[in-house]
């Protein structure tokens, strides 16, 4: 019990960097090459630029604490999460933890699909880190949160997918921690799991329990943390209140949530061309105004012929909500060494929350060339078009507010 | 006794505080051994499932198991035992003799193979949970076991047929597996953790087992080497397991002791080594695989 003075401090973060090395040379992912590179030139280091996805982050997080940590794709935020789990390893600095550490990072990971329900909760148990006692324990629970009690001894390749995801949570709902690192998960099942595994979540975050949680959706946040950490290219840029901290996070969007061109040769494509600079307009729209993004092409290698761009709209949940390729409006694009173009989505009008977009970049029918997947955050604001109705109800329900008119 | 802080995890079982620190590491260290002990649970899941996978996925699950030494020891016992009409020790058909050759040398090629694949095999959960990675590769040998206890019944049954006499020294066999699991673990770790790496070490992975084959008497007696290759051959680790497993199975009389020393010095160093490798390379395995 001597550890009464540090048991204050649940998390500590001291100094943390991690840097990746990029090789901007040839990438050996062949044994052979590696070995010719070596006896061609023994004493040449690859050339290698590093790029920091932490730099020097420090903070403390106490007993029973739900700290939210936020920031836009590429912030450092996963990094920071995967440092935290131990997936990898820090560069520089340490971490210290007290208690026992839990993640709910992707759920079902390690399922394996010819394996009975049963047995893929046991499996899944001991990949979290449970004891074989605690899922003993806690497999009733686990059954019947999951709702699937009747099908325990049918493979799991049966199962529907919200079958498998609801089970999955389960597992993973029910480990028992003392510290518990959460990136978002919860966008799985359908909307009645959903708001069970919401609730689920806020229960887990006010059992005395200290949570760390990242999310780029602020109203998450908002819902179940006091303090918030917001990060920018690796570096926290605001720590305190949820209020203070999502102002902040606006203004981050504001002053250009673009990604760097380091990190746009990273991405998957062909990549003759990449997008180098996707912006919305504004960090926030209303509900009925054009949604307008400013774009930048850059051409990194020749490249003949046109090509065609899809922006595809994504809600906080992972659920698209509109698909917008040039195709669809007979349009295509002929090379540029750069091209600077808007696009604007008029309808559907979106609900309040935040939206990211994923853009892409693609040679009709043979291949995509730039896969920009989370570039560009804005939000749409809680006013409401309707004339004094503020009130939730109206927006909670439906998918997406609709261009309608009443006669 | 003073309960002034509300544990969050009051459970039946009483729990230790536990601090976990994360630094920067980049050898072996010791306490990567301790970490894989915590998790043996896992590696306990880890082997069942490969078991329950391997005997329940196909139909053919346990005859596939079975007819690979059959077929291997057939093709040896037509193309050595037949065409090239090498001897096998008398009393014994060269058929019998042949399929504890290989019998030995699955328990060591399917050790390294299966080692040396399962990381990679397991990507999704190296990129997403956090557990001592060894594991994998070394949960393996659970499967490998089964197999190799599956196909030595079916061996006994056809030393009972072919009316070889069977000897106590059967018993020892289980001693000769964990030989041969020693001789496949540590080259099957360094080839997990290159796989990572590295893409086409898969496909020197077979070319290598190839070799193996044929650098150990699985098809041949060891005491009909010509004399002066004998004690360069010898620091293959797999002569001592082959020669360990006739004399367990077969009674043959002769056995090369040296052999033997070789194999258990050369399979503990190796293992040894290799997890040393394997841990000081894990590491990376979520930043590169």
């Amino acid at each position: 019990m001597s550890s009464k003075a540090s048991s204050s401090k649940s998390i500590e973060v001291q100094g943390l960097s991690k840097s990746y090395r990029i090789s901007s040379g040839v990438d050996t992912r062949s044994a052979a090459e590696a070995i010719v590179l070596g006896f061609k030139s023994p004493f040449q280091r690859s050339k290698n630029t590093t790029f920091n996805a932490l730099s020097d982050v420090s903070f403390d997080v106490k007993q029973g604490e739900a700290v939210g940590v936020i920031g836009h794709n590429g912030a450092g935020k996963s990094t920071l999460l995967k440092v935290l789990t131990r997936i990898t390893r820090p560069t520089t600095g340490q971490v210290i933890m007290h208690g026992r550490v839990g993640s709910l990072l992707e759920v079902g990971t390690g399922f394996h699909s010819e394996l009975t329900g049963r047995e893929n909760i046991h499996l899944n148990g001991a990949i979290l880190g449970m004891r074989p006692a605690e899922i003993k324990g806690a497999f009733d629970d686990i059954v019947e949160f999951a709702g699937v009690s009747a099908f325990l001894d049918t493979p799991v390749k049966r199962y529907s997918s919200g079958m498998t995801v609801r089970l999955a949570f389960s597992v993973a709902a029910h480990l028992r921690c003392d510290v518990l690192l959460v990136d978002e998960v919860l966008a799985v099942g359908d909307a009645n799991f959903q708001s069970r595994s919401r609730d689920k979540m806020s229960s887990l975050t006010h059992d005395g329990r200290t949570v760390l949680l990242v999310s780029h959706s602020m109203e998450y946040v908002n819902s179940l943390c006091e303090r918030t950490i917001v990060m920018d290219q690796g570096r926290i840029s605001f720590d305190g209140p949820v209020r203070e901290g999502t102002q902040k996070y606006l203004e981050v969007l504001r002053n250009g949530s673009s990604q760097s061109e380091a990190m746009a040769v990273r991405r998957p494509g062909t990549g003759e061309m990449r997008f180098v600079n996707v912006k919305p307009r504004k960090p926030g729209f209303t509900a009925a105004e054009p949604k307008v993004i400013d774009f930048e092409v850059e051409q990194f290698a020749p490249y003949e012929g046109e090509y065609i761009i899809s922006f595809h709209i994504i809600d906080d949940s992972g659920q698209p909500v509109a698909h917008c390729d040039s195709r669809v409006l007979g349009k295509s694009f002929t090379a540029h060494s750069r091209l600077q173009g808007m696009f604007s989505l008029k309808t559907p009008w979106l609900k309040p929350g935040s939206y990211y977009i994923n853009a892409f970049l693609a040679r009709p029918r043979v291949a995509v060339v730039d896969e920009a997947v989370r570039v560009g955050e804005f939000h749409v604001d809680p006013v409401l078009p309707y004339a004094e109705s503020h009130d939730a109800e109206l927006y909670s329900g439906a998918p997406v507010l609709s261009d309608f008119d009443f006669v | 006794m003073t309960i002034d802080t509300p544990k969050p995890t009051t459970g039946h079982e009483q729990r230790v505080a536990r601090t976990v620190v994360i630094r920067p590491r980049r050898s072996a260290s010791l306490a990567a051994i301790t970490e894989i002990y915590e998790f043996r649970q896992l590696f306990v899941r880890f082997a069942k499932r490969d078991i329950i996978l391997r005997y329940r996925q196909t139909a053919l699950g346990v005859v596939w198991v079975i007819l690979q030494p059959l077929l291997g020891a057939g093709v040896l016992s037509f193309v050595f035992g037949s065409v090239a009409n090498l001897p096998a020790p008398a009393g014994i058909p060269y058929f019998v003799f042949a399929y504890f050759g290989f019998l030995g040398f699955g328990a060591m090629s399917g050790t390294f193979t299966k080692a040396a694949e399962s990381v990679r095999a397991n990507a999704a959960m190296v990129t997403k949970i956090f557990f001592p990675r060894a594991i994998l590769p070394m949960a393996t040998c659970g499967s490998t076991a089964v197999d190799f206890a599956v196909s030595l019944g079916l061996g006994i049954i056809l030393l009972l047929v072919t009316g070889v006499a069977l000897t106590p020294r059967i018993l020892l066999t289980p001693l000769v597996f964990l030989m041969a699991l020693l001789v496949g673990l540590g080259p099957g770790l360094v080839a997990a953790a290159l796989m990572v790496r590295y893409r086409d070490v898969q496909y020197i992975v077979p070319v290598g087992v190839q070799m193996f084959l044929f650098a150990s008497p699985v098809a041949y007696q060891f005491s009909t080497v010509p004399g002066s290759v004998r004690p360069w051959l010898r620091l293959n680790p797999g002569v001592g397991v082959l020669e360990a497993i006739r004399w367990c199975a077969l009674g043959t009389s002769e056995i090369d002791r040296v052999a033997v020393v070789v194999s258990l010095a050369v399979g503990l160093v190796g293992a040894v080594a290799g997890l040393a490798y394997f841990t000081s390379k894990e590491q990376g395995f979520a930043d590169v695989i």
